[in-house]
Order: structure tokens, then sequence, then C-alpha cells
């Protein structure tokens, strides 16, 4: 036990990262290996990450340096709440999607030889958003944020058709943000002489009004702008949801962009600080418009959309919206609203692209036009999860998502930010638009056939993972009270305010 | 002014650079012009690093028994050096990842042209 | 004011519907046995609150505290004064149509039954939440359920007409609620409390003018667009299209007063008559209600279709309900408390005669009720002493609420107010009498046969109107109304006020 607990924040990567290349190893041996050994893993990893958040709660941060050598010299993964609580997140999110996975994969990638590449790449990604989360050296971030990247790219690209021509445009734009990101961080590394967060945090406050310094940290944000989608940094996320194949927009579209959201909070919030320095090179105030910006167009575009999976991507665009919001009011309440809504949107977008990987597979497609009471009277388990993750998305308490705005507007009012207030509240009015228009369609719309559609609800497989995440929005919206003061309090309480 | 072009030439050069790879990444049109912008825009961000780690009249980062380790200041800074080799690693997986997309690319539309492209994908009717 | 105890029983009042969800989706196929959890869970729910009466009566109120809804702000249910009797009239004529429910549906032969009763079940139990909701944050929360809950029965019919009308109505409504959140967002955090208190927890804080002014007009507009208040009525007779049940409750008794009861809460128990008085917010929402009152009535006239009329109705009654709480008078407040329940037996007996009118006879205008009341006898001898309370005319229970109404109005130094219940008590008289004659002095023609509607609706719009004559001539009997409702008034009135 204190073997596992002196090597715990090191322990998730060290577990997703062998088992990525060992599942195609042992694909050779039985094809289902694969889906079993990858379900295996990111179930350990959910173990391990309710083990370190409970211990990292009672006993406080664990520092863990690889190779044994001390920072600044040796690279140091740490796991604080922040971080515990991210990577629990990813790894239950990544679960649940593994676990929905088996039938979309086997439908949709129905080639041998992409199934058994599929669970590997997915584990890898899940290793390199955890390496993301728990590392605490800035360049050891980036090289897993391309290790995640460059998964993320091959699962989307095993897609339909045009699916390379969406992970290609994706891999050039998030080349770019990766490159931006590093180039930021040779201007920090010039200035202070070091890549590790902890000494970075300690040298900052005296370059701090250095232009490099400021220069650096844009560049940092718009890279990271790149790799969360927000707005107008945007532009592969539609493309790259929608021709993604089901297992795979359901794995990336929940995980991907918090990942950059949580980085931009880690850079922000627990290295740069909301000091004077911010005054003068007022960062997170930029964020926060082009945020609010997001919030809104991401919304109106949602409406006019006509296929499920792209109307939850331009979703996706104003829900990072909310993070990114969060981000800009620069208080704890907002970063507790940030952080809460990374977790509560993870929860809602992973459990709504899993109804849409659902309804593609019983009803073959997934346009709004499409659809009509049949899909109800075929699959009830699956259109009841999907009304209650729209209501979540549009904030009817007690679900999840009204807390997160609860807290965001709560933040707005402490800032006296009226404008982010009102587009945090007709935000959740433009939800209601677009989701009750696939839910009347599901609900109220008879179907053209009269004749008795047979009960063709998913596979148990399938089902439960979509059940849980509608039972865990319940949850989660009730239990909030003690997610933010059991953990984000303490989070927020460690940022540079 | 000239002291400002001068003084930072090697600035000057990697931003250069940075803005020839940056205009192919986003307005060069076919695919593969793409990545060569996207390798220029790397490369730069590789002599940035590089660039930080030299000293004037310092050797490269081997411990030479003439010039002994007590003084730092006589070889140039090692750190970055071995960043970059990661980063080209980085980058090279990249590139590996870029080609197989265009091959796939080029096997379905037949064209790595952005507007040939478009034109083709619309005349598609699946949404997939 | 009384003092406080702990007890589940606010919460079971509360739950005991909610369970009744799984037993009726469960028992879909077995339509008897769906019904009876129906009735079973309104008997019940009914049973709960009554028996929190006796201790509201002694000044002992129940709550139950449950789990931090956030930080710092329990999910509280509080049996007080108020919270009792907006649940008594709710839960009580939720068992009288969960009865008429069963002949409506099953002489319709209505789709999606199972679907209808769920959603009711829900919506009594938010409603009853609404009611005994102790802080503002639980009351958003319950307000919110509500107003989904609400959204399959409006759309029951599932025509593009009510598809409409749910768009409408969710417009309206969700935009209701994120004013309300926001109020309720910016209350915690400017005045760090949310509980509520008779006499209102923000008078007496150091919050400035403007804040104040911005606070009532957001929670106006969140309470406002359920009471339609004009000019936020607009989705209430649209919503009419939903089968004649749901008007009848949700739509006279449940989501319309729990949008008054909203009123209520925040006239006397967030902001209290002093700085109601103070910041002159009595005259602002004064004016909007003798506005509604007048224009409602008015277009009342227009309307052909029997609900609708209804409709236009209800939105004048309920803002005799708004108006006694602006009049910031203690027999104005202990008025409108008395009309919320009148109102709500009156109407619901209305609306009850127009289903078994439209399931008997398939009639749903006023131009075509010539000669009903010879076929009907009882449904619209119900009618006319509907008609007769809602214009005010002694000795039905209308005229008590409205006589209270007039005296707070003295009260208060505005005649013009008593003047405004007077007219609007003709106008009332002016579009209902012509339908009772019509109904008894015309002839009209029949299919062969046409008789009575079915005993389960006939009972229950009989038990209501003589429910209504009962309250007009001893207003206290059975659930003491009128010593609640000045309990009330004196709490919010005599409280001491932070």
């Amino acid at each position: 036990m204190t073997w596992i607990w002196t090597n715990a924040p090191a322990l998730p990567v060290v577990l997703l990262l062998p088992a990525a290349i060992i599942i195609p190893l042992a694909a050779l041996i039985d094809r289902r290996l694969a889906r079993a050994l990858a379900l295996a893993a990111s179930l350990a990893a959910v173990a391990l990450g309710i083990l370190n958040l409970v211990r990292v709660l009672a006993d406080g941060p664990v520092r863990y340096f690889m190779g044994g050598w001390p920072p600044p010299i040796g690279i140091e993964y740490v796991l604080d709440p922040l971080s515990a609580f991210v990577i629990l997140v990813v790894n239950a999110i990544g679960f649940l999607v593994l676990l929905h996975a088996g039938t979309p994969v086997a439908r949709e990638l129905p080639e041998a030889g992409q199934q058994v590449p599929y669970y590997a790449v997915a584990v890898l990604m899940l290793c390199g958003f955890n390496g993301i989360v728990v590392t605490g050296d800035f360049f050891n971030l980036y090289v897993w944020l391309e290790i995640s990247s460059l998964s993320l790219y091959g699962l989307i690209a095993v897609g339909g058709r045009k699916a390379p021509v969406a992970a290609f445009r994706y891999l050039i734009l998030g080349t770019i943000g990766a490159c931006f990101y590093l180039l930021g961080l040779g201007f920090l590394f010039t200035m202070t002489g070091t890549l590790n967060m902890a000494d970075l945090k300690a040298i900052l406050p005296a370059v701090s009004a250095e232009p490099a310094v400021a220069v650096g940290l844009g560049l940092i944000v718009a890279g990271m702008g790149l790799k969360m989608a927000l707005f107008p940094l945007h532009g592969w996320l539609p493309d790259a949801y929608t021709y993604a194949p089901s297992a795979s927009s359901a794995l990336i579209a929940p995980l991907g962009t918090k990942v950059g959201a949580y980085v931009l909070i880690r850079i922000l919030f627990f290295v740069f600080g909301v000091g004077a320095a911010a005054k003068a090179f007022p960062l997170t105030t930029v964020v926060g418009w082009l945020a609010a910006g997001g919030i809104l167009y991401g919304s109106v575009m949602a409406m006019a959309q006509r296929e499920l999976k792209r109307m939850l991507a331009y979703s996706s665009i104003a829900q990072v919206g909310y993070i990114g919001l969060g981000i800009g009011l620069a208080n704890p309440l907002g970063l507790i609203g940030a952080i809460l809504h990374v977790m509560n949107h993870a929860a809602m977008k992973g459990l709504l692209f899993l109804v849409a990987g659902n309804f593609r597979t019983v009803l073959g497609h997934s346009d709004i036009a499409r659809l009509d009471g049949s899909a109800r009277r075929r699959m009830p388990w699956t259109t009841a999860a999907f009304a209650v993750g729209a209501l979540s998305m549009i904030g009817i308490p007690p679900l999840a998502g009204f807390f997160s705005k609860w807290y965001l507007a709560l933040g707005a009012v402490a800032r006296k930010q009226w404008v982010f207030l009102a587009v945090i509240l007709v935000s959740s009015l433009l939800n209601a638009v677009y989701f009750f228009r696939v839910l009347e369609r599901v609900y109220l719309v008879k179907p053209d056939a009269e004749e008795d559609a047979p009960r063709t609800e998913v596979t148990a497989s399938m089902r439960i993972p979509v059940l849980i995440l509608a039972a865990a929005l319940v949850l989660l919206g009730v239990l909030n009270a003690a997610i933010v003061k059991g953990v984000l309090a303490k989070v927020a309480a460690a940022a540079l305010f | 002014m000239t002291e400002v072009l001068l003084g930072h030439y090697g600035y000057w050069f990697i931003f250069a650079l940075v803005i020839l790879g940056f205009y192919g990444m986003v307005v060069k049109r076919n695919l593969v012009k793409k990545l060569i912008g996207m390798n220029i825009f790397q490369v730069a961000i590789i002599m940035f690093f590089l660039s930080s780690a030299v000293k004037w009249q310092a050797t490269i980062p081997i411990a030479d028994p003439a010039l002994g380790t007590s003084d730092p200041d006589l070889y140039i800074s090692p750190l970055q050096h071995c960043l970059m080799l990661t980063a080209i690693v980085v980058a090279v997986a990249t590139n590996g990842v870029a080609y197989a997309l265009l091959i796939a690319i080029h096997k379905r539309f037949g064209t790595l042209h952005e507007d040939e492209l478009l034109a083709r994908m619309t005349h598609d009717l699946d949404l997939d | 004011m009384g003092t406080t105890f702990a007890s589940p029983l606010p919460l079971l009042a509360v739950a005991v519907s909610l369970a009744a969800v799984p037993a009726i989706l469960l028992s879909a196929k077995n339509r008897n046995l769906r019904e009876f959890w129906t009735l079973a869970a309104s008997l019940a729910k009914f049973a709960v609150v009554l028996s929190l009466l006796p201790a509201v009566l002694d000044g002992r109120l129940a709550e139950t505290r449950l789990f931090e809804l956030a930080p710092g702000v329990r999910l509280a249910l509080k049996a007080d004064a108020a919270g009792v009797f907006f649940a008594l009239v709710a839960s009580g004529l939720w068992i009288l149509t969960s009865v008429y429910n069963i002949g409506y549906m099953r002489g319709l032969r209505e789709r999606k039954q199972t679907r209808y009763y769920a959603s009711f079940a829900v919506c009594l139990s938010s409603t009853v939440g609404v009611a005994f909701a102790a802080n503002l944050l639980t009351f958003v929360l319950f307000y919110e359920i509500l107003t989904v809950a609400t959204y399959p029965l409006v759309v029951h019919k599932e025509s593009a007409e009510a598809i409409r009308a749910g768009r409408k109505y969710l417009a309206y409504t969700l935009s209701a609620g994120v004013l309300l959140i926001a109020a309720t967002a910016m209350i915690w955090l400017t005045a760090g409390r949310l509980e509520f208190v008779p006499g209102g927890f923000l008078s007496g804080s150091s919050l400035s003018a403007g804040t104040l002014k911005a606070l009532f007009l957001l929670l106006l507009g969140g309470v406002g667009v359920k009471a339609s208040i004009m000019p936020l009525h607009g989705w209430l007779p649209t919503a009419m299209v939903a089968p004649t049940p749901v008007s009848a409750l949700l739509h006279a008794v449940a989501v319309v007063k729990s949008g008054v009861f909203g009123v209520v809460r925040v006239t006397g128990f967030v902001f209290g008559p002093r700085l109601m008085a103070d910041m002159e917010f009595d005259t602002l929402l004064a004016g909007f209600a003798a506005a509604t009152i007048l224009t409602a009535s008015l277009l009342a006239f227009r309307e052909d279709n029997l609900k609708r009329r209804l409709a236009y109705s209800t939105v004048g009654h309920l803002s005799y309900i708004v108006l006694g709480m602006a009049l910031v008078a203690p027999a104005a407040a202990a008025g409108s408390l008395l009309h919320l329940a009148f109102h709500a037996t009156l109407k619901i007996t209305l609306f009850f005669c127009a289903g078994a009118i439209y399931v008997n006879l398939h009639k749903d205008k006023v131009s075509e009720l010539d000669g009903v009341g010879r076929i009907m006898p009882w449904t619209m001898a119900a009618f006319t002493l509907g008609a007769i309370g809602l214009a005010g005319i002694p000795p039905l229970n209308g005229f008590v609420s409205k006589w209270s109404l007039g005296l707070g109005a003295l009260q208060a130094g505005r005649p013009t107010a008593l003047a405004l219940l007077v007219l609007s008590g003709i106008l009332n008289a002016g579009y209902f009498f012509p339908i009772v004659r019509r109904a008894f002095f015309k002839k009209g023609a029949f299919p062969p046969g046409a008789r009575e509607a079915a005993p389960t609706m006939v009972a229950p719009l009989v038990v209501t109107a003589g429910l209504s004559l009962a309250l007009g001539l001893y207003p206290d009997l059975f659930f003491r109304f009128y010593r609640l409702a000045s309990a009330v008034a004196a709490s919010v009135f005599g409280g001491p006020g932070p």
C-alpha cells in the first residue's frame, strides 16, 4: 500500500502506457483481448484515481521525482487536489466510454485491422491526458500533449469517408497550437531558466514585468485556446467531432478540450497568478470575453445544425466557453465554476455523444430531421437518458449542469460582470431551444409508419454506461456542495488570487 | 534601429521562419505544402530554443579534459538540446501521422488540393 | 413567529407523489392499478399535508433540513402557515382532479396516459415543494422542476398546435426561471442569506436602493410569468390546448398559483411590507396588477372558446392576489391568500364543467352551449355557482376573499383598488352570466341520447362547487383557511423582521 502511495503520481501513466503497447501484442493471441485489456487498464486507472483523490485530500499534495532526480534537474509529477480531481474525471469518463465502445466499434470499424488499434490508441490517448494533468514540468506536458493529440488524430481519422480530411485539418491546427505553446515556453524558459512549474511560479514574480514573459504567456494561452477550441480558435472542432466514429467522438468530446482548459487553469492560476502583473496584461479577461462570444456563437450555430453529432459539437464550443468564462472571471467562485463544469460537461457531453452513438447503431443515422417517436419506442432507456442530459445542459436543477452555472453566475455577480451573467443565463435559454428541438421530435412526433416498431434497445454494454452517466448527472448535481467544499474549495484556496 | 536589427539577427531569422511556416500552413491550398509549412514552423521553434543555449566562445556540452568542468561558461547549455531532441521526435511522429492521413485522403478523393477536396466533399450526400 | 421543530413530514409531503411515479410507470399495462396509484398518492399526500395543520395552527412549524444544495444553502422544507395553506389547496384539489382525470381520459380514449399521470404526480410534488421551500434556492429548484414537469402535459395532444403551445410555454417559463436564478445568485452574494423570513429577510439589509430595485424587478419577472401578470401572461391562454384536467389543476391551481405564491414569498418574505412601501414597490406592483385585472376581464369577453375565456378570467383573478400583496395591508394579505384558495375551488369547478361538456358533447365554444343546462343539469348548476363565486357575490367563497381584499384596500388607503375590485366583479358577471343564460334558457339541438357526463366527472365538480359554497358560508370550515391566512398576514406584518 505504501508503495502505491509513494509512487501514486506516476502510476496512472506507468499503467496506461505499457497497456497501450501490450494491447496490439495481446490481440495477436486473441482479438477479444484488446477490449478486455483496455477496459481493465482504464478501470484500474479509475480505481487509482479514487484512491489518489482520497489520499490527496487527506494528506495534501504528493510530489514524485522521476528517476529520483529532484527538480529543477529532474521531472516531477505532482498530485494536488486539482490534478487528482481532473485525473479521476478523465479516467472515469474514459472507462465508461470504452465500456460502451464494443458494439459501435464493431459496427463502425468493420475491418478487423481497425478495431485493435482503436483500443490501443484510445488507451494511449487516455495515458496522454493523464500525463498532461499529473506532470509538474512544462516540457513534459508538451510531450504528453502531443502524444494525446496524435492519438486523437488517429481516432478521428478512422471514421467515415471525410474523417481523414477533418483529422488532417485538426492536425495542422493542433500542431500550430502545440507550436505556440512550445514557443511561449521558449520565452519563459529564456527568462527564467526553468521548466518546472513550482520553480517557475517562484521565479516569475521577479521577471513578470518583462515583455518577453507576457509574449510567452500570450503564446501559451493562444496555443491552449486552440487545443480547447476556445472561440474563435474552434474551427477544427465541428468536423472532427462529426466525422469521427461514434466511439471516438464520445471519447474525444468530453475529454479533449477539457485537458486544454486544465492546462490554462494550471498556468494562469497556479503558476502565473492574477496579481499585479496580470493587471497590466489581462490575459484572463481576454479569455473571458472570447469565451462569452464562443458561448453565444456555439449556441446559435448549434440551433442551425441538422445532425445530432454536429449540433453537439457546436454545443461543445459553447460549453468550453463556460469554462473559459470561469477562467475569465478570475475569482475563486469563477474558478470553482470552471472546474466543476470540466467535470459536469465531461459527464453531460459523454452521455449525449454516447446517445448519438446509440441512435446510429439502432436507427442507422442521427439526423435530427429524421428522428421521430419510433426512436423513443425502440429505445426508451436511451431516449430517457438523453432527456436527462439535455435538461442538465439547459440547467434545470437539481441536475449537474445547473450548478456549474450557479457558481459561474455567483462569480459573475461577485465581479459585477453583468454581461457575463447575462451570457450565462441567456445561453441556457439557447440550449433549451436546440435541445427541445430534438426532444420534441423524439417524444412528440409520430412515426411515419404506424407499425409497432419493435423494442430494439441497444445491448447492455451500450445501455449501462449511458444510464450510469444519467444517474451521475443527478448525483453530481445533488452532491455538488460536497464536491465543492471537499475538493474545489481546496483547489481555489491553493490558487494564486 | 540598425542595432536592433543586427544585434538580434538570429532572432529575426527565426522570426522570419515562423512567419514563413505559418504562412504555408494557413494560406497554401495544397495539403502537402501545408505540411511543409508545418515543418518550417517546427524547425523555427527548435532553432529558437537552441539559440538560447548558445554562449559566446563556448563549446559543445561534452566534458573536455582540457577545459575541465569547473567553469560552466565554457560549455553551451545542454538542456535545450535534450529538449529539442524530444521535440524533433515529436515532429517526426506528427509528420508520420500527417502523411498517413494524406495517403488516406488521396485514396478516397484523388486529390490533395483543398478547394477540389471541398468541392468533392460537398458532392457527397452522405453525412459521414 | 412560532417555534420550529425538525420533522420529516414536509419532505414526505413532497416525496409521496414522487414515489408514486415509478409505480405509475411500472403499472402502465394495467390501467386500473395505475390509476389506483395516482389516487393513493393523492390521498396520502393530502393526509400528510393535513397532518401538518394542527402544529401550524399552534404556531409550531415542521421543518426538514436536508443536505446542502450549494455550500451554505440547504435543501430545506418548512411547513409554515403560508406553505401549508397552499399545499392544502393543491393537494386537496389533486384528489378531485385524479377522480375527474379517470373519467376524462377514458372518456376521450387519450393516448399516453401513463406519461400523463406520471407528469401529474411530478407536478404535484414540485408544487408542494414550492409551497414548503424554506429558502429561495429550494424554491427555485422546485419551481424549475415544475416548469419542466408541466411541459409534457401541455403538449399532451402531440398536435402541431400543442407543440407550438409547448414552445411558447417553455419560452416564457424558462426565461422566467433564468431571471429567478439571476436574482437568487445576486441575493446570495450581496445579502448572504436566502432563508424566507416573515416580514422580509432583505428589510434591514444594507443593500443599495439600485440593487434592491434590480432584485425586485428580476424576482417579479421570475414569478410574474407563472402568475400571469400582464404582459407576461401570453403563455396561459395558449396552454389551454392541454387536456382540461391539466388546465383545471395546473393552469388554475398548481402552476399559476405557484407563481402567485412566489409573489407572496417575494413581497412578504423576501422584501417584506416595510421595504415594499419604502421603495414604492407596492405602487409598481399594484399598477401592474390593476392593469392586468382590467385588461384580462375585457379580453375574456372576446373569447368564444370556453377554456380560453376561463384562462383570461384566471389571469384577472391571479392579479387579485397580486394586488392584495401589493396593497401592503394585513387584511389585503389575508384576502390574497384566501383568494388563492377560493379562486382555486371556483375555477377548478368551471374547468371541470368545461371538460365535462367537451367529453360529453364535444363542444368547446361558448356560442355552442345553447340549452346545455337541460342535458347536463348538474354540471351547469355547478358552473353557475362557480360563476357567481368568481363575480364575488355572496354566499359563495369568492365573496369572502374579495371582502377581505376590499377591507385591505381601505386599510391601505387606496379606495381606487376597492373600486377596481367592484368593477372587475361586474365584468366577471358580464362574461360568465351569458353562458349560464344560454345554457339554461336557450334551446339547443343535441344528438339523441345526450345526457349528463360520467359520474367520475360529475362527482368532483359537484364536490368543488359544494365546497365553494360551504367555504363561502363558513370560511374556517375543515381546513381553517381563514385562520391560516390571518396567521400569515399577522406574521408578515407583525413579524419581528431582521
